[in-house]
């Protein structure tokens, strides 16, 4: 505890305010949210359907604004920073797993892998190289040259997380990163999700609907009607 | 990065072969469409100007005109302004050139003609063995009229070269020759002008004009001047120049300076040229519409394609694509589909012109031809090039842009 209040957080949220219309209604879904998270730490947030938890990683995700609050990625305000400079960020500094894979079908594997390296101007050759490495870890090294779509659920999945930790992301936001899998599945994406998380110092922020899956992260945040209940 | 966006585009295109092939098939049937078309009309069209020029030459100087009162004057109180019409309506015309010498000389002042040949006209009875009919007499020197007509290609049977050195010789059109029944060698009558004379044929001539195979002879000028009883004057000049497009301009300079009636090929022949441009206008705007029609097959795949591919842009936009790396990517296969499309149209557009040149049709009335004529001019593949890019580009615009402005977390939030 000690040494986490001495650390500079990663990431820190504060007073986040966000809605959205929903046909000709509008959803508050984030109703003044504070959070912070650190480098090596697997945060996880939990709560029930609809109470903001997507929202919320989509905000820190720097894939939404929020209506007010504000944001710090290692110390500096991103909240409302040019458009340019989030997706910078977004290809240096985030990693992104989603409940679906949302792998590119016309690529293979590896070629998937690799996306963001080549996106932030690696050479083919290195970032081939790199996506191999990172799929060997996850135990995909027979797959690289597979197309995305011949894979099971599972397999998918999991080049979802080395797509989003190729690039060594700071921090790694994952959405139900293991809700479609069935739980032999689940648990086994699951442990190697937090396992290269953390042998990177990575700070992962997850949402999942898992307790058993959110017991093993090192945090719980709960959140209900767009605010957290408990940290 | 622009390597990574045509990376992914060509790999989108590959992945929508059918639809793709589809729309590959459009652009390269507009753009093969566009040149066959554009190679027969304007071949045609060039064919019929070759003709005409290697017939009646590019300008022909006939009739002085003297102005009797067709001047108008007009100036400012202060006299700097000052206005002055040439109007023709009250000119008094001379039948044919008065003094050939002179004009001649007049004309030394206009280096872009070639050549000039003096041409007596007239009016003849021709009887053959057995049968006769009413011909026009024109009265040329051989050597002189080869420099401003096509004459000895035109000769069918017979020589040129026999005609040259024979004055009591005569050259007739095939179509009189074939009406008359008269062969190469045979003796021929004029009648007419200021009595008979006794002509041999030297040759038979075909210009594919119908109108003047079926009436037109070629003797000698001193022949016809005595013949037709015109001892210095009457006759017309006809011009060959080394630029013919640039008779229109030419004519009216030697008429201004000459005062004599020109007249260029284009105003002569305006009635089928403008017949040629309708029709290559009109095959153009039709075989456009194909390449029309292929644009909104590739707006159409596009359009889905931005649909079907909205989470895979937003993927990308998480991973920090632009939004102006989506649009590329549509762009780029636009592009794609476009440069095939431009190649293969080419190649399929030069072999089907090479194939229509090849077959037989046989044309007589307006030029002589036995087969398709083309014409291989780049400014039809130009043309047919510059249309499809604006149509494809149109095309992969508008799905480029809808691309562009794809929100992610909206995306992401709707898909799960």
């Amino acid at each position: 505890m000690n040494d986490r209040v001495l650390q500079k957080p990663l990431i820190q949220a504060t007073n986040l305010f966000h809605s959205f219309s929903e046909g000709e209604e509008t959803v508050h879904a984030l109703r003044g949210i504070s959070l912070e998270a650190h480098a090596g730490e697997v945060t996880a947030v939990v709560g029930p359907s609809g109470c903001g938890k997507s929202t919320l990683l989509y905000l820190l995700g720097l894939l939404d604004r929020p209506d007010h609050g504000e944001i710090h990625l290692e110390g500096e305000s991103v909240a409302q920073a040019s458009d340019q400079r989030r997706t910078f960020l977004r290809n240096q500094k985030l990693g992104f797993v989603f409940q679906f894979h949302f792998l590119i079908k016309e690529l293979t594997v590896c070629e998937n892998v690799a996306l963001p390296l080549r996106k932030a101007g690696v050479p083919l050759k290195t970032a081939t190289k790199r996506a191999t490495e990172v799929l060997c870890k996850l135990g995909l090294e027979d797959k690289c040259k597979r197309f995305a779509n011949k894979l099971s659920g599972g397999e998918q999945q999991r080049v979802a997380i080395a797509r989003a930790l190729v690039h060594s992301p700071a921090l790694l936001v994952a959405d139900e990163p293991t809700g479609n899998l069935d739980s032999t599945n689940s648990e086994k994406v699951f442990e190697l999700l937090l396992k290269f998380a953390l042998g990177e110092k990575i700070a992962v922020i997850l949402v999942t609907h898992n307790p058993e899956l959110a017991q093993k992260c090192n945090r719980i945040l709960r959140m209900k009607d767009g605010q957290m209940i408990k940290n | 990065m622009k390597s990574l966006n045509l990376e992914l585009a060509w790999r989108f295109v590959l992945g929508r072969k059918r639809a793709m092939t589809m729309s590959l098939l459009g652009i390269v049937l507009g753009i093969s469409f566009f040149v066959i078309t554009q190679a027969q009309t304007s071949g045609f069209e060039a064919f019929f100007i070759r003709t005409i020029l290697g017939t009646n030459g590019a300008i022909r100087i006939s009739d002085r005109f003297q102005d009797m009162h067709g001047t108008v004057r007009s100036s400012s109180k202060d006299g700097r302004t000052k206005f002055l019409f040439n109007s023709r309506e009250g000119a008094r015309y001379t039948e044919g050139i008065e003094n050939p010498v002179l004009l001649r000389n007049a004309l030394d002042h206009f280096p872009q003609i070639s050549g000039i040949s003096e041409i007596l006209q007239g009016n003849a009875v021709l009887s053959g063995t057995s049968r006769s009919q009413t011909v026009e007499v024109h009265g040329i020197d051989p050597s002189e009229h080869m420099m401003v007509s096509d004459l000895e290609n035109q000769i069918v049977q017979g020589q040129l070269n026999t005609f040259d050195l024979q004055p009591k010789s005569v050259l007739l059109g095939n179509r009189i020759a074939q009406r008359l029944l008269l062969q190469v060698g045979e003796r021929i009558t004029l009648q007419g002008g200021t009595g008979n004379i006794q002509l041999r044929i030297a040759g038979i001539f075909e210009t594919g004009v119908s109108q003047i195979d079926k009436s037109r002879v070629y003797i000698h000028l001193p022949i016809a001047r005595a013949f037709l009883g015109k001892r210095f004057s009457g006759s017309i000049f006809q011009l060959s120049m080394f630029n013919p497009k640039k008779a229109p301009e030419i004519s009216a300079q030697i008429q201004e300076t000459t005062s004599h009636r020109v007249i260029s090929w284009q105003e002569r022949e305006q009635v089928w040229l403008d017949v040629f441009k309708a029709l290559r206008i009109s095959s153009a705007i039709t075989v456009s519409s194909i390449l029309l029609l292929s644009g909104l097959g590739i707006f159409n795949v596009f359009a889905i394609m931005v649909i079907e591919k909205t989470r895979d842009i937003a993927i990308l936009r998480s991973m920090g694509f632009k939004p102006s790396d989506a649009s590329a990517v549509f762009l780029w296969q636009g592009g794609i589909v476009l440069t095939v499309g431009i190649i293969l149209g080419t190649i399929v557009g030069i072999l089907a012109t090479y194939t229509i040149s090849k077959i037989p049709l046989r044309i007589r009335g307006i030029f002589s031809t036995d087969s398709f004529m083309v014409n291989w001019d780049i400014a039809h593949y130009a043309w047919a090039i510059l249309i499809s890019i604006v149509f494809v580009s149109i095309a992969s615009l508008i799905p480029a842009r809808r691309a562009a402005k794809i929100e992610p977390a909206k995306i992401i939030r709707e898909t799960l």
